[in-house]
């Protein structure tokens, strides 16, 4: 699998680190309370199909990127740089 | 169709013609009072214990594909008690016991053989922990025995110890873990629950859950609507997307983990040997192929197939650990859909549906699990209690915090398991 870094382009899967689904982007407030944040920390889609994850480039540029990818064929769709993705 | 040394004999002398098949191939009916989702080894055993323990013979097991076609064929086959935290402890030291007696049972030979399991370790550090680990084995009445480099060097003299990056400064011995053939514990699970009256329905997904007022009434499938008054989830890879079905979000994410077999080759590796620090662990089957895996290739997949790094890293750790096995050559490699849970421990509970049940998390460990948790798992159906050796698996666990058990150590979080 090669992930499309939008700064360096397209890279071995081994120059990144996986952090799991982009859901990791929508940070609950401190104070919202434990049921949105055991959903947060733990709880997942799981999709057997496209899905959006978020990928540390630790051997490359150092960003945070969510890539579009699909979890049954393994298929990469594209990737956008985290930061402002939402 | 009961079998033993004298059927053999008389089979083998009349042209094996009097073998008939395993179990039947029933249509579903329109109801039954426990339905269990999912064909695999967790399953089967759910049904037989339903059966054999609880006296609940309409219960109809439901496949989507063919028995033994997901995990509990295309495991490691590594069954052991060698764990270190309570809950986990007390249940595969369970499971272990069911092991011992599974053959005589179901009357099925699993070919399970304690060919005893090594850990090795590299460090000061982990021989501290490997002498707690087996300290708590022993205090649950389990096997464990601390050898030092000469030990290990004595039972598996080939290992590279004196590797400059991981020496080897001795193993924690488990000597009642082993291997089991892992298809014939599905089907041997499979025809026990058959004879005592299950139905086991092959090519039959279940689309649909059923819930009126909280409370389950039955599943959609693609043999039709069945009615049921209790409903099992235990569809380990697939937990998710069928938990999904009852509108429920589970704790789990789906992985990839691969392994790998070489042709067969005379015997030469005669225990389970892990290696911890390069990811890495190894036996041989009873054909003579090395069977050996690593780690997850570490991303969310349900394809059943990874990528090469991972090949590589395997390869690479291997032949660090016992450079002998690099003439031989690799036949197949493969992959399962893993069930990985936050902190690397199973969930065996009831959900906030009336009479709906679920059984996933197990993640690349759930094999040697399969007796208890069918046993556990049947007890939690049949009664509405967990079985003693099953309590702490709680959903809730991930919500409050409280009875988290986080094997490895790392943190409740779902990457890093
Ligand atoms: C490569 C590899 C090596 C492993 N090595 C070991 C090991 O050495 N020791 C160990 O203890 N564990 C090991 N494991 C883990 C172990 O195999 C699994 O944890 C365990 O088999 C999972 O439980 P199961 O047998 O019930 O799963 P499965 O056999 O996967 O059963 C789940 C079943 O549910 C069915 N299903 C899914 N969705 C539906 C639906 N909608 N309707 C109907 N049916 C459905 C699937 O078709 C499948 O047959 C390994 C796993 C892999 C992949
Ligand atoms: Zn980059």
């Amino acid at each position: 699998m090669r992930l499309p870094c939008p700064i360096c382009g397209e890279r071995d899967r081994r120059e990144f680190y996986y952090r799991g689904a982009a859901l990791a982007l929508h940070r609950p407030d401190p104070d919202a309370g434990d049921e949105a944040w055991a959903d947060y920390v733990h709880l997942r889609d799981n999709p057997a199909g496209v899905t959006r994850d978020l990928w540390y480039h630790e051997g490359g540029c150092s960003a945070w990127i969510v890539v579009t990818r699909n979890t049954v064929t393994h298929e990469v769709l594209g990737a956008e740089l985290a930061e402002g993705a939402r | 169709m009961r079998f033993s040394a004298l059927r053999i004999l008389k089979e083998g002398l009349t042209g094996n013609k009097g073998w008939t098949p395993h179990w039947r191939d029933p249509a579903p009916k329109p109801a039954y009072d426990v339905i269990v989702i999912g064909g695999g080894g967790h399953g089967l055993a759910t049904a037989f214990y339903l059966a054999a323990e609880h006296g609940l013979t309409n219960v109809a097991v439901l496949e989507k594909g063919y028995i033994g076609g997901g995990n509990v064929g295309r495991n490691t086959t590594i069954v052991r008690a060698n764990y270190n935290m309570p809950g986990n402890s007390e249940f595969y030291s369970h499971s272990l016991k069911l092991w011992e007696g599974l053959e005589e049972s179901l009357n099925y030979n699993v070919m399970h053989s304690q060919r005893g399991v090594i850990n090795l370790f590299h460090s000061d550090g982990q021989r501290d922990y490997a002498a707690r680990r087996a300290n708590s084995m022993i205090n649950q009445g389990d096997d464990a025995i601390l050898l030092d480099r000469e030990g290990v060097r004595r039972m598996v003299p080939y290992l590279d110890f004196e590797n400059v990056r991981f020496p080897v400064y001795g193993g924690l011995y488990h000597p009642r873990g082993g291997t089991a053939r892992h298809d014939a514990v599905a089907w041997g699970y499979a025809r026990g629950a058959d004879m005592r009256g299950v139905d086991i329905i092959q090519n039959c997904e279940v689309t649909g859950i059923d819930v009126e007022n909280g409370r389950v009434t039955g599943v959609q499938t693609t043999r039709g609507a069945i009615k049921a008054k209790k409903v099992g989830i235990v569809v380990a890879g697939r937990s998710g997307q069928v938990a999904a079905l009852a509108g429920m979000r589970l704790p789990i994410e789906s992985h990839v983990l691969q392994a790998f077999v070489t042709e067969g080759l005379k015997p030469c590796i005669d225990q389970v040997i892990t290696f911890g620090m390069g990811h890495f662990y190894i036996s041989q089957s009873d054909k003579g192929g090395l069977v050996f895996g690593g780690d997850l290739d570490m991303y969310a997949s349900y394809a059943a197939r990874g990528n090469l790094p991972l090949v590589e890293h395997v390869m690479e750790a291997g032949m660090t650990l016992m450079p002998m096995i690099g003439k031989a050559r690799v036949l197949r490699s493969w992959g399962g859909i893993m069930d990985m849970s936050p902190d690397g421990s199973p969930i065996i509970d009831k959900t906030h549906i009336d009479g709906l049940y679920l059984d996933c998390g197990w993640c690349y460990g759930g094999f040697k699990a399969v007796p208890g948790s069918g046993n556990c798992f049947a007890h939690l159906i049949a009664q509405d209690r967990p079985h003693p050796a099953a309590t702490r698996f709680r959903l809730d666990r991930f919500r409050t915090g409280v009875g988290l058990m986080d094997e490895e150590g790392t943190g409740s979080q779902h990457n890093l398991h």
